[in-house]
């Protein structure tokens, strides 16, 4: 840690780059905000300074509410990363327990194949998991994508927690054990407790990757009422070449907000699971 | 010698396997194989299935809708005498060679920029990371519009700035194109370098660079011998990440160019999913798709054995 010891220091090594960063960071947000409060006039006027709102209005958020599915996008966006992230919670325990407490033959390959299997990216499974989805008969119901994001999830949080589980004292489970607690009862009502923690950093993570999916809800979902946040946005807002800009900023900033408040919430937990080397990027 | 064998022998009689279902429910290893059992059974059918249903496929000429016909190596042979897909092929190299080095060396300056005391550095990092972290699509939108071909905010600026009417077209000339996804997905990914560099700067105990000062390294030596080697493990670990998902990104560019103009932008996955979804073409896409797997094999290899937890 080295401090600057002059004030010009301290810009020139402090404020200059952090400052730039921030800028560049969060400049596309406050141009979607920008660009959804304007009147389309204003919007489509090239002689206008676009940087302010010279005459802010609601119109493309009104529009956006009543005359597109914005809402039901946003529900179903909502049932598919709750229920997705609660499947993926308990599978997720299901493999990192006993990987992180137990001794048995092919525990090592077991750890192995999780990392791997979160490590595939979707784009590899996409074909054959569209021709499944359509033999199950499930295209076109969230169930598609319910299903198929628990494959990028259950590996994502086994591993997390794996990491979390090893940093538990086992004095506990030992003492609940000699007791004579079986095996199950010792892994809920003793051990399961002690890893809030852990569960909220891997939940908050799944919870923003299934709100970030998008190839798998694309390809699953091509009806409005199924359909999740950023397909809608991209398929509906997007008619042919008309773009509907206000209307698309508007939505891009709604839809983003759910995530940046469960973030803003578990900030703390969310750098934490960033940095412990686990997550993907 | 039998004051001891008395308290022994009902150890070993209440650990006999056989004893009786609960016992045997007790051993670790029938229990850890019955806990993990749903959650094995649940991947092998949704990733393992999938994946060599793929191969399956890709050895197939296969409508979508129609039954698929064996047809050997042929949908690789069609790769390899494509030009489109080599060109799709430098395209994906180009891009995540790109964007990795312009995310780990911008990463590297965040983490080092942040890395001093300042007020409110938490809300700083927490906006900081708000790329990262807002949906993928939602903020390719907004770069949509920063760079629209007729009201680009970006060429605003640099009409202002004198640079001639109507300023360049970022999304319709194929070299600009490339430029926009790589610096957008940079955009997207270096939070993520910068925040994780930053907490392996943390880790580097001061009395090392207080070490090295007395020893007369100058900043930069100290920087070079002390900090970067330090940091090596971490960056390795979010280098192979951001490789493995840039390799295989899709969304950025289906949203911003869908692969144009002329397959300037065209990734493999992109291009795998014009070829399945857009024409139909199921066993030549997996094909496609296929064409990843040397390169994440190797990858995923790497990252596994590197962030094994033993």
């Amino acid at each position: 840690m080295v401090t600057g010891h002059g004030p010009v220091e301290r810009v020139v090594r402090l404020w200059l780059p952090v400052g730039f960063f921030l800028i560049v960071a969060l400049f596309p947000f406050y141009w979607m905000a920008v660009t959804s409060l304007k009147p389309n006039a204003e919007l489509y006027n090239r002689n206008v300074m676009p940087l302010v709102v010279h005459h802010p209005t609601l119109k493309h958020y009104i529009d956006l509410l009543t005359q597109t599915s914005f809402l039901l996008w946003t529900w179903n966006t909502m049932v598919v990363a709750i229920v997705s992230t609660a499947i993926s919670l308990v599978l997720g325990v299901m493999l990192a327990y006993p990987l992180a407490r137990m001794r048995f033959a092919g525990a090592g390959l077991i750890a192995m194949t999780v990392a791997a299997i979160y490590l595939v990216p979707q784009p590899l499974l996409f074909i054959p998991l569209a021709d499944l989805i359509n033999r199950l008969g499930l295209g076109n119901t969230l169930s598609a994508v319910i299903l198929t994001y628990p494959t990028m999830l259950v590996p994502f949080c086994a591993w997390l927690l794996l990491g979390y589980f090893k940093t538990v004292p086992k004095e506990l489970e030992e003492a609940a054990r000699i007791d004579g607690a079986g095996r199950l009862q010792t892994m809920r009502r003793i051990f399961l407790p002690l890893c809030t923690p852990g569960f909220i950093s891997a939940g908050i993570f799944a919870f923003t990757l299934s709100q970030n999916e998008f190839l798998y809800a694309l390809i699953f979902l091509t009806k409005s009422a199924v359909r999740t946040v950023p397909v809608g946005v991209i398929a509906e807002l997007i008619r042919g070449d008309v773009f509907y800009w206000g209307q698309l900023m508007a939505g891009a900033l709604l839809g983003s907000i759910p995530v940046a408040i469960i973030y803003s919430f578990f900030v703390e937990h969310y750098v934490a699971g960033l940095t412990s080397g686990s997550v993907k990027g | 010698m039998t004051i001891r064998s008395e308290p022994l022998a009902g150890i070993v009689r209440r650990r006999r396997p056989t004893a009786s279902l609960s016992g045997w429910l007790d051993r670790e290893a029938v229990f850890s194989w019955l806990m993990m059992a749903p959650p094995l059974l649940f991947l092998a059918a949704l990733v393992g299935y999938p994946f060599c249903y793929g191969i399956l496929l890709s050895l197939q000429d296969r409508p979508v809708a129609h039954a698929g016909t064996f047809v050997g190596l042929k949908n690789f042979v069609t790769n390899f005498n494509d030009p489109v897909f080599w060109r799709v092929t430098a395209n994906t190299f180009i891009y995540t060679i790109a964007a990795t080095l312009l995310k780990m060396v911008g990463g590297l300056a965040l983490a080092l920029a942040m890395n001093q005391q300042f007020p409110l550095k938490n809300p700083v990092r927490a906006l900081l990371l708000l790329p990262f972290i807002v949906p993928t699509v939602l903020s390719t939108v907004a770069w949509m519009w920063i760079l629209d071909p007729a009201f680009s905010v970006l060429n605003w600026f640099l009409i202002a700035v004198g640079v001639p009417k109507p300023g360049p077209s970022w999304l319709g000339n194929p070299v600009l194109a490339m430029g926009s996804i790589i610096v957008i997905n940079t955009w997207r990914g270096l939070p993520f370098y910068g925040i994780t560099l930053l907490a392996g700067l943390q880790t580097v105990p001061p009395e090392l660079y207080e070490a090295a000062t007395i020893d007369g390294a100058s900043a930069w030596q100290r920087f070079r011998f002390v900090t970067l080697p330090l940091l090596q493990p971490i960056t390795l670990i979010v280098t192979l990440f951001s490789v493995i998902f840039t390799f295989a990104d899709f969304q950025l560019v289906y949203v911003l160019t869908h692969g144009g103009p002329q397959n300037a932008t065209q990734l493999f996955a992109t291009y795998a999913f014009d070829i399945a979804m857009g024409a139909g073409q199921l066993g030549h896409g997996a094909s496609i798709a296929l064409a990843m797997f040397p390169a994440l094999a190797l990858l995923i290899l790497a990252l596994t054995i590197y962030m094994r937890r033993g």
